[in-house]
């Protein structure tokens, strides 16, 4: 980057990586002979080792969650709220975030070469689950000497992650923050993810996922599902206030390809996002999120699964946000409550959709600092 | 911790390790206390963004949720106490959350300000105007307060309803006993203490 990091950022940041080489079983009955996590982390951890935190990423993020690198001028992509004096405070918590198996930033995932074959991996790379990410991410933890998390945070899919930490290791998280997500997916919401995942396979590219061999890449496709996704994301008047009906000729009898200011933005975020993407993690990705659905295994009874939860919860949510709506979170509040949990719960009014997990707004800033600097004075304070 | 005076004389009703549900429950006092005294298993309900941040930050466990929208989302009976402090004259509907308040919890606690207090009726005789007193702070344009009720009103209600009265206090945030609000309360006492239980 060519200028100086603001003072409330964590400033440049290196990735690191952990490299797991033991086979590891995954939820659908394969092994990967093992594998690598790319990861960044922020602040340090204490003599006690009781103030990490981990990030978990949704469907399209990755490991880069704050600070800069050397080469680029844009953070991460949780800048707005890691950092020194930000909610997840830097001075007082050791900050992990990784990238997840499977994905398509340096982890392992279809872009890995399959040690079997000595090609990548492509649409052969085994089906994983939210469950198999949190298991990974123990082993991260274990690495890094981290045995109990003072929170696990994470937003739509992240928040999966942070629910099914409290379910699969009750005893290794003090707090876990589920924001903007839900205990399992709608019709609807599944409904939007194989539309995504349709555009991607219509594209002549896609050669059935195994588009590297063939030199190509879907970038049509994976473009359309990205602008899919991106309405789906924002609220009605969130995309009337940022781009109205106005015309990019000012002149509607011109007609044109792209007239529309939000046709030109939806077919730059599908462009830009198929250059940085990989369609098979995004087909993997948007597949964990269909799967996930705690309950199946308790007779789809969700206060029965969050039975062994030992965690205090939060759940935040936005009123705007469709895709993952308020009653989404409701239902996950109304089942901690019945499994007699600690948990407490803010809906934020915003009209930027399901983004707004990802924005600064001031209520949902403060919401998430003042929460954490509690679990920070009751878990490290204490300990003393 | 030293509890306000009206909140203490709910707390000692409450059981060590009880489940209770505070409907209205502002920043939170009454479960802080109950949560670190009395290991009790508490949420609150409330609306209000500064309130909810108070609660966060005292670890109580507030749950952002408009009574005026209901209770249907808690089970029958699913807590020991349910109790609602000086709210139920700001809701839209009492009757039916009183109902809503002993359907989900065995025994419940209620509060509000008398408008029967002879300072209110005083005003009213001989002012001609809407009473404005120290138990009922607001003037009539901006009074959240659109449900007062007087002690007589609220036993009326409790019998057309079929609500068991356990016990009647006055109470005021000081609580200091004044002898005319015991012996009238309808008159003297500024704020009604109700316990109510189900009619078996």
């Amino acid at each position: 980057m060519n200028m100086t990091p603001p003072a409330d950022s964590v400033g440049l940041v290196t990735t690191q990586k952990f490299v797991y080489e033991q086979p590891f079983a995954l939820c659908c009955g394969r092994d990967l002979p093992g594998f690598e996590l790319v990861f960044e982390t922020y602040g340090a951890l204490n003599p006690d080792r009781t103030n990490a935190i981990l990030i978990c990423h949704a469907l399209s993020g990755n490991h880069h969650a704050a600070g800069y690198y050397e080469s680029d001028s844009k953070p991460g992509w949780w800048d707005s709220c890691i950092g020194p004096g930000k909610p997840i405070d830097t001075q007082k918590f050791f900050v992990i975030s990784l990238n997840n198996l499977g994905g398509c930033h340096g982890s392992t995932g279809p872009l890995s070469i399959n040690p079997a074959t000595q090609q990548p991996y492509g649409p052969d790379f085994p089906t994983v689950v939210v469950r198999d990410w949190v298991a990974s991410q123990a082993l991260l933890a274990d690495h890094l000497g981290v045995q109990k998390f003072a929170a696990v945070i994470g937003g739509s899919l992240g928040g999966m992650q942070a629910m099914q930490w409290s379910i699969d290791f009750p005893d290794r998280i003090t707090s876990a923050l589920v924001i903007a997500s839900a205990a399992k997916l709608s019709a609807q919401n599944i409904a939007f993810n194989e539309i995504a995942r349709q555009a991607i396979a219509s594209d002549a590219n896609f050669f059935s996922g195994h588009y590297s061999e063939h030199d190509q890449t879907p970038s049509k496709g994976l473009g359309l599902a990205r602008m899919i996704g991106h309405v789906t994301y924002l609220s009605d008047d969130g995309m009337r206030e940022k781009f109205g009906r106005e015309l990019k000729s000012g002149d509607p009898s011109q007609g044109g390809d792209v007239e529309f200011q939000v046709e030109s933005y939806l077919r730059h975020q599908g462009q830009a996002f198929s250059q940085r993407f990989d369609a098979n993690t995004y087909i993997l990705m948007t597949k964990a999120l269909d799967y996930f659905d705690p309950a199946r295994e308790h007779n789809d009874d969700l206060v029965a699964t969050l039975a062994a939860a030992q965690a205090k919860f939060l759940v935040i949510s936005f009123t705007s946000d469709w895709r993952f709506s308020v009653a989404r979170s409701k239902e996950i509040v109304n089942a901690l409550i019945a499994a007699r949990k600690n948990v407490a719960s803010a809906i934020i009014e915003s009209d930027h959709g399901h983004d707004s997990f990802l924005l600064p707004i001031p209520r949902y800033v403060s919401v998430l600092k003042t929460y954490l600097n509690r679990i920070y004075r009751e878990t490290c304070e204490v300990s003393k | 911790m030293t509890l306000r005076a009206d909140l203490a004389v709910i707390a000692d009703l409450v059981n060590p390790e009880a489940r209770v549900l505070d409907l209205g429950c502002g920043e939170g006092e009454l479960l802080a206390y109950l949560q670190s005294d009395k290991a009790v298993n508490g949420y609150g309900l409330d609306v209000d963004a500064d309130n909810i941040r108070v609660c966060l930050d005292k670890g109580v466990n507030v749950i952002e949720q408009d009574l005026d929208a209901g209770l249907s989302n808690f089970a029958d009976s699913s807590f020991d106490m349910v109790v609602m402090t000086e709210t139920l004259q700001s809701v839209k509907s009492p009757e039916q959350l009183l109902q809503e308040m002993l359907r989900i919890g065995d025994e419940c606690v209620v509060t509000f300000p008398n408008f029967g207090h002879w300072h209110c009726r005083a005003q009213l005789l001989l002012l001609g105007r809407m009473p404005v007193a120290k138990h009922i702070p607001h003037s009539w344009y901006n009074t959240p307060n659109i449900h007062l009720c007087t002690f007589r009103d609220f036993e009326n209600l409790c019998k057309s309803l079929d609500l068991k009265i356990i016990e009647r206090r006055v109470v005021d945030h000081q609580n200091i006993e004044r002898p005319w609000g015991k012996l009238m309360p309808n008159l003297f006492g500024p704020v009604a203490f109700y316990r109510l239980g189900k009619t078996l």
